[in-house]
């Protein structure tokens, strides 16, 4: 017989440190535990978690839900900016909290190399040196380092790689990591992970899959204060259902506050992107938050919170600013092309951030690639429609018209109804009839 | 727009004033002269975006300097029109914008090119002849509170004869503008120019004091001329000027230039020190209050940089929890530490010019302030001596231990 156990945290104005468990079956574990009558909530605090994940409303697989961390509480589905050297590239914490940003990413790479961990730590950890009141997030510097250091490496050590500063050999282990992210002291920490390519085949993608699994093993151990930083796991096993199915089982099995899925945004067709992160939502359980890496495209965001995915960042709303080209409904504006010149509309007649309600297309047009004003303008309406979007998937899903929401945003994206079959497909087995949406 | 002298002869040799500066619109509070315009490009300060900048003090910080220049090739002049301006078009709907051609950055007057048709400048898009139609047309779709005449700028080292023509050439477009204003010149500031030629200097402002026009923009400071014989070039121009019209000034930005503008009776500056700094990396640190110290401490700290300002990229910072300037109220104060503004320095972010900005901007009003309350009290020379002896002081000292 399995034994079923609700768990809910308590509401405790500290970090969540305990956990009630309540039974309504035996539960031999719970005994072993604390040696209490069956049918009773006690406290336990084996479960070191730093989070509390409360879902508030579902449609089939999308889920709403309230994610309560250590310095503040999130709704997701969410995106999260990227703030790679500890600063959201033109924007102030301000206007963040203005835009309605819950959570942003440092990079643990840039930031170990400058200011140093040690410096963050010193100075009481990275939201008093930011001075960001509301949630981080860290990774664990791994991605980076692959993707920015031509000689990095990966062995079952760590990732070898030459310093950027002199040249000399480093070696970043998963204890080195956690270590360098305990420091720094942001709310969701994640694992070290050994990712490759989705466009890679062959035998290195079970061999980094295993290897993912080892490494989670030493991150668990080397972290330090787990009931201030959650540290998710990251399932990774390429394309591959078999090494995915693997994967999220072992990290399951971990029991972790969190999991991301992991190794995708790297350049894999879209079809088999989304069918990975199908499979992954399924599997991975109901009461975790659950962050696909990496993931930014509006549309991208919508499918995967269909499936059933809570968190996501990507450096491309912020990105895509800089080079002049905003978030809309419709898509893409790109405010350097001629025909903005005399456009006298806002970015987005819909949108109510600040900077479409005082500038037009025409002065924006030029001042975008020219002037860092007009980089942080289209930053902010970026990031406003990003927010807005989390925000739009929140509410619809818990005021139970999650559909039309998807509905409504097909239809704008694609008003000529040739919306993409991965789409089409992936929205199948998410539940949501998109018929309407499409062309005859 | 009304300006009013409020204080007269408060030092500098009786002709450092105290004004008030009535913009008009919701704002009911005069904007104290001698003040600041603050630099913009594209009408935008460089860094900070209109919800920073209506953080900074008011009414000083509405005040902003324009360049009809940054808008040649876009928006068109028909566009502009139809949002309706400036104060549409950039969102700062209470705000005071002062035009004038020269922005000492990035718009800057090009004498060789210029001819009896029209002024030449360098610009962000390119070297361009500006015709005083096309800049009255320009000036009448950005519609901004005041605006300058067009004129013929010269650095200090051209002939003569050079300058001369530049003089009558101002006179010239002055009236042309004048005549092509359908405001009929309510809102247009006369430039006086005349190079370092102190009768050229005269003859202009007397000229120019003759037109039918709410203020002046005195031209051609800034451009090489002798710092000693600035001054008496400047009192040669507000000599000939009438005490109750307020005077503009652009080139003048060093805080002992400024000093040395308000001695001479220079109401308002529009100073490039700002983005200098900000660009550097530095930031405004010293006091106002240097009338309430008897003794002024001029013993060297171990600060990088001179009293006036610090370098926030030296290591020193790196661990700096303090924020710029102890009780400083603005943004930056408030809510980050020199640690903070390092790293980002260091790092090459966009938020260190964002916070630095919005700090300066705050300091170098509060100089301003400061400035008037001296000639209030009377004590503006006082003040101006207190000041640039603590410069030198630790020049002087610098010296003297290496």
């Amino acid at each position: 017989m399995r034994n079923r156990f609700r768990i809910c945290a308590v509401a405790t104005s500290d970090p969540i440190k305990t956990v009630h468990l309540k039974t309504n079956g035996t539960s031999r574990y719970a005994d072993h535990l604390n040696g209490q009558d069956h049918g009773e909530a006690f406290s336990v605090s084996f479960l070191k978690m730093a989070l509390k994940f409360e879902v508030l409303g579902k449609f089939n697989r999308a889920r709403a839900a309230r994610l309560a961390l250590p310095h503040f509480v999130c709704q997701t589905p969410l995106f999260m900016p990227v703030g790679t050297q500890g600063t959201i590239k033109g924007l102030t914490n301000n206007q963040l909290e203005e835009i309605g940003c819950q959570i942003i990413l440092g990079n643990t790479y840039h930031l170990a190399l400058r200011p140093g961990a040690e410096l963050i730590d010193d100075l009481g950890g990275l939201h008093k040196f930011m001075n960001w009141k509301r949630a981080l997030l860290t990774d664990s510097g791994g991605f980076q380092m692959v993707s920015l250091l031509h000689l990095a490496d990966i062995t079952e050590q760590g990732v070898t790689f030459q310093s950027p500063v002199d040249a000399k050999p480093m070696l970043l282990t998963p204890e080195e990591s956690i270590q360098i992210q305990n420091k720094i002291g942001a709310d969701i920490i994640m694992a070290l992970d050994d990712v490759v390519k989705t466009t890679i085949t062959g035998p290195r993608i079970e061999e980094a899959m295993y290897r993912t699994l080892r490494w989670i093993d030493r991150c668990i151990a080397a972290h330090k204060r787990p009931d201030e930083q959650n540290l998710f796991g990251i399932v990774q096993g390429g394309l591959d259902p078999v090494l995915r199915d693997i994967c999220v089982r072992g990290m399951v099995d971990r029991n972790l506050p969190g999991y991301a899925i992991g190794g995708l945004s790297g350049g894999e067709d879209k079809d088999s992107f989304w069918r990975v992160v199908a499979q992954c939502t399924a599997a991975l359980p109901e009461d975790k938050p659950r962050y696909v890496m990496g993931v930014g495209y509006p549309l991208d965001i919508v499918v995967c919170s269909a499936l059933g995915a809570d968190m996501y960042d990507c450096v491309y709303p912020t990105r895509t600013a800089r080079f002049g080209t905003a978030l809309i409904p419709e898509g893409l504006l790109k405010l350097k092309n001629q025909a903005m010149a005399n456009d006298e509309r806002p970015i987005d007649p819909t949108c109510l951030c600040m900077v479409c309600k005082n500038y037009t297309r025409a002065y924006l047009h030029c001042i975008v690639t020219k002037d860092p004003m007009g980089s942080q303008l289209v930053s902010y309406h970026n990031l406003s429609y990003m927010m807005r979007l989390s925000k739009d998937l929140h509410t619809s899903i818990v005021e139970g018209r999650f559909p039309e929401f998807v509905q409504d945003f097909l239809r704008v994206q694609f008003p000529r109804g040739d919306i993409p079959e991965w789409v089409c497909n992936a929205m199948e087995v998410a539940g949501i009839d998109i018929s309407t949406c499409c062309a005859p | 727009m009304r300006f009013a002298v409020t204080r007269a002869c408060g030092g500098g040799g009786g002709r450092a004033r105290v004004g008030a500066l009535y913009i008009g619109g919701c704002t009911t509070a005069p904007i104290e002269t001698p003040s600041l315009l603050i630099s913009t490009r594209k009408g935008l300060p460089t860094f900070v975006s209109r919800d920073h900048l209506a953080t900074l003090p008011t009414p000083d910080s509405l005040l902003l300097h324009v360049s009809p220049l940054h808008f040649l090739d876009c928006p068109s002049s028909k566009t502009i029109s139809n949002i309706g301006g400036l104060h549409q078009m950039l969102g700062l709907h209470e705000h005071f914008f002062v035009a004038a051609p020269r922005d000492s950055l990035e718009s800057l007057p090009e004498s060789e090119g210029t001819n009896k048709l029209g002024a030449s400048f360098e610009t962000p898009c390119g070297r361009r002849l500006i015709k005083p139609s096309a800049y009255v047309e320009k000036i009448a779709s950005l519609k901004p509170n005041l605006w300058a005449s067009m004129a013929d700028e010269v650095p200090a080292w051209v002939s003569e004869k050079r300058n001369k023509t530049s003089v009558d050439r101002t006179l010239r477009w002055l009236d042309e503008c004048l005549a092509l204003d359908p405001a009929g010149g309510k809102t247009m500031l006369g430039v006086v120019v005349g190079g370092s030629n102190i009768e050229e200097r005269k003859h202009c402002a007397i000229e120019v004091a003759t037109r039918n026009v709410p203020g002046f923009w005195i031209g051609g400071f800034g451009l090489g001329e002798n710092v000693e014989e600035r001054s008496a070039l400047l009192n040669a121009v507000t000599d000939n000027l009438p005490e109750e019209k307020v005077r503009f000034i652009s080139g003048l930005s060093l805080p002992e230039e400024v000093l040395q503008g308000v001695a001479s009776g220079i109401d308002l500056f529009d100073s490039t020190y700002i983005y200098h700094l900000t660009l550097g990396g530095f930031a405004l640190i010293f006091p106002f209050k240097i009338l309430d110290h008897n003794n002024l401490d001029f013993q060297l700290d171990d600060t990088v940089g001179d009293r006036t300002k610090i370098n926030l990229r030296a290591t020193i910072y790196r661990k700096d929890i303090t924020p710029i300037v102890a009780n400083c109220s603005c943004f930056t104060c408030q809510n980050h530490t020199r640690a903070y503004i390092n790293h980002l320095l260091n790092v090459h972010e966009m938020l260190a010019h964002i916070l630095l900005e919005i700090h300066n901007t705050h300091h170098y009003l509060g100089f301003f302030r400061a400035m008037r309350e001296a000639i209030k009290g009377g004590k503006f020379d006082l003040f101006r001596h207190r000041f640039i002896e603590s410069r030198r002081i630790h020049l002087t000292s610098a010296v003297l231990c290496s």
